[in-house]
C-alpha cells in the first residue's frame, strides 16, 4: 500500500475545533474509500449539545418528526436517566439519509470525533447506502422530505379536527405500528418524496368529484352475497399489514385518519430494515472504525495516548457480559456483530483446517474487507449468523443452548460447543434474529363487508407461545376504535390450527370519526 | 463534507411533547404532586422535583408474545461446565429461559422531574381567591397598550407610511407643485423646436418661454419638497390603565404555648401554601402577617415563619390588630380584604364573647372571605367530638352559619393541609363540577 505516513499526530490533546474536524475527516476519508473501497453517501456532520442529543432520542433519532406525547414520555425518561448519571449519551447518531446527516457530541473528545466519524459516516453510511434491505425498502432520499410532509400534515389535522382527535387515531397507529408493515417486497419500492403530491392529488380529486346530489340518492336494496373465497380475494385477504388493510378498507375512517395510518405505516416500513440488521449494521460500523483507527495509529496519525482512549472505549462497547454476570441482557449487537465479521477476517487471513471444511469459498481468500463486503451488501442477521458464526467463536463465546418446554419441570442444555453442538446452536442464535419468528404472526383473515362487518385476525401461535394477554387487549380496543365495528382476534396454532385463545373488542362510544 | 454547528440552534424541540405528556398524564401527575407535598419541608414547597408515577398510566401496548409459557429455546454465552443433555432448574422469575434482566418490563413506577413552573402550575391548577369584587384604578398600573390615532412625533419604526403619504399629496396638490410630466412635456416641447432644420419665425420666442417656464418648474419643484417634515405622522399607541382588583390577605397565626410544634408545622405550611398561591398567582395581592400570643404584632414574612415566640393566648388582641392596620392601611372601600387564621382553638372562655362580635360586627361585614383552620394534635384525629371541641370552635361555629363568607376547617394531620387548602380556595364552577 502507499499509505503515506503522518509527519505529526493529528492532534495531542482531547480539544478539538472546526479545522481539526476537517483534518480529521480528510484523513479518514482516502483510508475509507481509497483502501477499503467504502461506497458512501455524501456526509453532512453536525455538531449538537447534549440537550439537542436528548431531543433527538425522544423522536426516534430522526431531525424532525410530528409531535406525540410518547416521544414527550421518552424525553422525560431519558432526561433524567441522564441528569441522574444513570446513563450517557450516545457519542453520536446518524441517520439513513442522502446526504446521511452525522450527529457528533461536542462533548466528545477529539479521539472519540474520530472514532465516530470512523464509524458513522463511513461505517453505517456504507452499510445504509449498500445492504440490500435498505435498498430495497427506505428511500433515504426522501425520507427527510417525508417527514418534514408528515409533521405539517399531523399539525393541519391538529388545526381542523382538535388534538385529541388526532392523538386517538395516532395512539392506535401506534399501537398497530409493528403490524404496518410489508414483509414481503410485492408492492414497489418507496418513493417518498412523491408522497406528498399523491396525497394533494387525492385531495384535489375528492373535491371534484364530490356532489351533494348523492347524498339524496335512494339506496337501493341490498348487493346479494359474495361468495367467501371470492370476497376474500378481492380484498387481498389474508392481510399481514394490518394498518395497510385498515387504510385501504376501513368502513368508517375519515380521509385524514386514513392519511394518518399511512403516515405511520409508511414510517414503520422505513425502519424495518434497522431492525433487521441490528448486529450487522453496528457490526459493519464497529469493524470500520476498529480498522481505520487501528491505520491511523500504525501510521502516527494519532498518539499512542489517543489509541489507548480509543481502545478502551471500543472494548466497553463490544463487551459481552456472560449469562450469569448478573449484566447479561441478550447478546450485544456491537459484539456479535464485530465478533463475527474479525473472525471472518481471521478465517480470511489466516484460516485453519476447520475453517477450510466449514467455509472453503472464503477461508484463505486474503482480503478480508472485499469477503465483508459483499456480506454486508447481501445478508440481514439472520442469514448472516446462519453463515457465518464460526466454531472458532462458538468455542470463545463458550454458547450453549437451552430447550424450555412448558410440559417438562426443568430447563435441557440442548447443546454446547462441541462437534455435536456448533450447528444447532448457530440455527438456533439466527432464529433469534429472525424478526418472523421473533415477531407474532398476525393477520387480518376475513371480514364480511355487507354483513356485521366483524373483522376476524388471526394469530399464527408459534411453539405455543401466545400473545401478552392485557397488551392484546389494550392493542385490539385501538384496532376495533379504528375499524369501527366488532373485532375478534383469534390465537391459533399454526401445526394443528386448534383455537388457543380468542379475544374481542367493542369500538368504545365517542371515538372520534 | 459539510460540517454544520448546531449547537447555537434553539433547544427545547421536544418541548411540545414534554407538555402533551403531561397534559395526557395529568391526573396522575397531579395526584403525584399532591402527594410529594406533604413530605417537603415548608422552604422546599415550591421548588422543582421528581414525581412518580404508575406506569400504567402512560403505557404504550404492542401485539407481543408472551413472556411465558409455550416452548422456548434460547442460546446464551459463557456456558461453564454444562453438557449436553444436563438439567437445569427452571430460575425462580418464572421467565422461560434464564435471566432476561433489561427485557422485562414490568409494572414499575415511572420517574422524571418536574420543572418549578411545571410543579406549582400542576399544585395551583384552579385556586382564585373568592368573590375578588372591588375593582379601581390605580395609577401607574399598565396592563397593556392600544392605537391611539397619529401623532406628528414619534419612533421611525412607527412611522405610518399611507398617512405620510397621504399628507404629503395634499399639500403637493394645495401648493400646486408641479407635476414630473409637466416637465416631461415642456422639455419635449424644447427638444423638439430645436429639432427643427428650418425654425419657425417664432420658434426663439417660444423657446424662450419655454426655458423660462422650465426653470420655473424647476424652482418650484425644488421649493416644494416632495414629502416635507412636516408631512411625517406616526402610529401613536397609548397605555390603557385597567382597573385592577386589590387585594389584601391577613395571617392571623396563633403561636402561643398551647400550640404544640406539630400545630405550629401544620399552620405554617398552610400559610405557606397561601403565600405561594398569592405571590404566584396574583399581582396585585398584599399579605400581612400578624402573630399573637396574648399580644399580637405585624411581623414580616421571615418572622412570622420562624421565630420562636410563645405566651398566652388572646385572640382578640390579633383581630384588633387586624383592624388596626385595615385603619391605617386598607380603605375597605377600595380593598378586598381576606383573612386566613389559624390557631388550636384554645382560648380563655372570657375573650370569646369578644372575638365573636368583633369577628361578627365589624371584620366580616367588610371582608370578602374569612377562613378559620382550626389545628389539633395528630393522635386526636379520630376522637374529635362535641366534647371535645374548642372554645373558639365553638364560638365561631355560629357565626360559620349566619355568614356565607366564613368557612372553618380542622386538620390533623400534615396530608390533610394540602386537601383543605384546596377545599377553602377552589374556584366555584371547579368546586361545583367535582362535588
Amino acid at each position: 500500500m502507499t499509505a503515506k505516513h503522518a509527519k505529526a499526530p493529528l492532534f495531542t490533546g482531547s480539544d478539538w475545533d472546526f479545522p481539526l474536524i476537517n483534518r480529521i475527516y480528510e484523513t479518514v476519508e482516502p483510508i475509507a474509500l481509497k483502501e477499503m473501497k467504502l461506497d458512501i453517501y455524501p456526509n453532512q456532520i453536525e455538531i449538537i449539545s447534549a440537550e439537542q442529543m436528548l431531543d433527538a432520542y425522544s423522536s426516534i433519532g430522526m431531525p424532525l418528526f410530528y409531535k406525540h406525547w410518547s416521544f414527550g414520555k421518552q424525553f422525560v425518561t431519558n432526561e433524567m436517566m441522564y441528569r441522574k448519571g444513570l446513563r450517557g449519551l450516545a457519542y453520536e447518531l446518524v441517520i439513513n439519509s442522502d446526504p446521511c446527516i452525522n450527529y457528533l457530541m461536542q462533548e466528545n473528545s477529539a479521539t472519540m470525533q474520530t472514532l465516530v466519524i470512523s464509524h458513522a459516516a463511513f461505517g453505517h453510511n456504507h452499510f445504509f447506502k449498500n445492504n440490500y434491505v435498505f435498498r430495497q425498502w427506505t428511500d433515504a432520499e426522501g425520507i427527510l422530505d417525508y417527514l418534514e410532509f408528515a409533521k405539517r400534515y399531523i399539525a393541519e389535522c391538529e388545526e381542523r379536527y382538535g388534538q385529541l382527535a388526532v392523538e386517538r387515531v395516532l395512539d392506535a397507529a401506534h399501537a398497530l405500528m409493528n403490524q404496518g408493515v410489508h414483509r414481503y417486497p410485492r408492492i414497489r419500492p418507496r418513493d417518498l418524496k412523491s408522497e406528498a403530491a399523491r396525497e394533494a392529488e387525492r385531495q384535489a380529486y375528492r373535491d371534484r368529484i364530490y356532489d351533494d346530489l348523492w347524498r339524496t340518492v335512494p339506496v337501493g336494496a341490498r348487493a346479494d352475497a359474495v361468495p367467501n373465497e371470492e370476497r376474500r380475494a378481492a380484498l387481498g385477504l389474508p392481510q399481514e399489514n394490518i394498518l395497510y388493510f385498515l387504510e385501504k378498507t376501513g368502513p368508517r375512517l375519515a380521509s385524514w385518519q386514513r392519511e394518518v395510518l399511512r403516515i405511520v405505516r409508511l414510517i414503520a416500513q422505513y425502519f424495518y430494515p434497522q431492525r433487521q440488521t441490528k448486529a450487522m449494521n453496528e457490526g459493519c460500523a464497529t469493524y470500520t472504525h476498529y480498522r481505520i483507527m487501528t491505520l491511523l495509529h500504525e501510521r502516527g496519525w494519532i498518539t499512542d495516548g489517543a489509541f489507548m482512549e480509543f481502545l478502551s472505549s471500543h472494548t466497553n462497547v463490544v463487551y459481552q457480559p456472560t449469562y450469569d454476570s448478573g449484566h447479561f441482557g441478550g447478546f450485544n449487537p456491537y459484539a456479535l456483530g464485530f465478533g463475527i465479521m474479525s473472525d471472518i477476517e481471521r478465517i480470511c487471513l489466516e484460516p485453519t483446517e476447520e475453517d477450510r471444511e466449514w467455509f472453503g469459498d472464503i477461508a484463505g481468500s486474503g482480503d478480508p474487507v472485499e469477503v465483508l463486503k459483499d456480506i454486508w451488501v447481501n445478508y440481514r442477521d439472520e442469514s448472516f449468523v446462519s453463515q457465518f458464526l464460526s466454531p472458532h467463536l462458538i468455542r470463545h463465546w463458550r454458547l450453549f443452548k437451552i430447550i424450555d418446554r412448558t410440559s417438562e419441570s426443568e430447563l435441557r442444555v440442548d447443546a454446547i460447543h462441541d462437534e455435536r453442538g456448533y450447528r444447532r446452536i448457530r440455527r438456533a442464535l439466527a432464529r433469534e434474529y429472525d424478526i418472523g419468528r421473533q415477531e407474532p404472526d398476525i393477520q387480518v383473515v376475513d371480514v364480511d363487508l355487507v354483513g356485521d362487518r366483524k373483522l376476524i385476525v388471526e394469530h399464527g401461535v408459534v411453539d405455543g407461545v401466545l400473545l401478552d394477554p392485557a397488551d392484546a387487549a389494550m392493542v385490539l380496543q385501538n384496532l376495533a376504535n379504528l375499524w369501527g365495528y366488532e373485532v375478534v382476534l383469534k390465537e391459533i396454532d399454526t401445526e394443528n390450527r386448534k383455537e388457543m385463545k380468542s379475544h374481542s373488542a367493542q369500538p368504545q362510544e365517542g371515538w372520534p370519526r | 463534507m459539510h460540517i454544520v454547528d448546531r449547537r447555537l440552534n434553539p433547544g427545547g424541540k421536544s418541548l411540545v411533547n414534554r407538555q402533551r405528556f403531561l397534559r395526557r398524564a395529568k391526573a396522575y401527575v397531579q395526584q403525584a404532586v399532591r402527594d410529594s407535598l406533604k413530605d417537603r419541608s415548608i422552604k422546599d414547597l415550591d421548588k422543582e422535583g421528581q414525581v412518580t408515577i404508575q406506569r400504567d398510566a402512560i403505557h404504550e401496548p404492542t401485539l407481543h408474545r408472551a413472556a411465558q409459557g409455550g416452548n422456548r429455546e434460547r442460546v446464551f454465552p459463557g456456558n461453564h461446565d454444562y453438557m449436553e443433555g444436563d438439567r437445569i432448574k427452571r430460575p425462580n422469575n418464572g421467565q422461560g429461559s434464564g435471566s432476561q434482566a433489561g427485557q422485562g418490563e414490568g409494572n414499575d413506577d415511572f420517574q422524571f422531574a418536574l420543572s418549578r413552573e411545571e410543579f406549582l402550575g400542576l399544585f395551583l391548577d384552579d385556586l382564585e381567591l373568592p368573590d375578588l369584587a372591588k375593582r379601581r384604578l390605580i395609577g401607574g398600573k399598565v396592563d397593556g397598550i392600544r392605537r391611539a390615532g397619529y401623532s406628528v412625533v414619534g419612533n421611525p419604526s412607527n412611522l405610518s407610511v399611507p398617512r405620510t403619504m397621504q399628507r404629503a399629496m395634499s399639500r403637493r396638490i394645495a401648493l400646486r407643485r408641479p407635476k414630473g410630466t409637466d416637465l416631461e412635456r415642456i422639455e419635449e416641447e424644447i427638444a423638439e423646436i430645436e429639432a427643427r432644420d428650418s425654425p419657425l419665425p417664432d420658434d426663439a420666442v417660444r423657446l424662450e418661454n419655454l426655458r423660462a417656464e422650465r426653470s420655473t418648474i424647476f424652482r418650484r419643484r425644488n421649493l416644494i419638497a416632495y414629502i416635507d417634515p412636516v408631512d411625517l405622522r406616526y402610529r401613536r399607541f397609548e397605555n390603557v390603565p385597567k382597573p385592577v382588583a386589590q387585594a389584601v390577605m391577613f395571617c392571623l397565626m396563633d403561636v402561643s404555648g398551647s400550640m404544640t410544634e406539630h400545630m405550629k408545622d401544620l399552620a405554617k405550611r398552610f400559610f405557606a401554601l397561601l403565600h405561594l398561591f398569592l405571590s404566584r398567582c396574583y399581582e396585585h395581592v398584599e399579605v400581612v402577617f400578624i402573630h399573637h400570643t396574648d399580644r399580637a404584632a405585624e411581623v414580616d414574612e421571615q418572622t412570622f415563619f420562624y421565630s420562636t415566640v410563645t405566651g398566652g393566648t388572646l385572640v382578640s388582641s390579633a383581630l384588633d390588630k387586624l383592624l388596626e392596620v385595615v385603619k391605617e392601611r386598607y380603605r375597605p372601600d377600595d380593598w378586598n380584604i381576606y383573612v386566613a387564621q389559624a390557631s388550636d382553638g384554645d382560648t380563655m372562655q372570657s375573650d370569646n364573647g369578644r372575638v365573636v362580635s368583633l369577628m361578627q360586627d365589624e371584620i366580616l361585614p367588610m371582608c370578602q372571605y374569612v377562613a378559620y383552620l382550626e389545628v389539633g394534635r395528630e393522635e386526636f384525629a379520630d376522637i374529635e367530638t362535641v366534647g371535645t371541641m374548642t372554645g373558639l370552635w365553638q364560638a365561631y361555629a355560629p357565626v360559620s352559619e349566619a355568614n356565607r363568607n366564613f368557612v372553618m376547617r380542622k386538620v390533623h394531620h400534615r396530608r390533610e393541609i394540602y386537601p383543605v387548602f384546596r377545599e377553602l380556595f377552589q374556584r366555584k364552577g371547579v368546586a361545583e363540577r367535582t362535588a
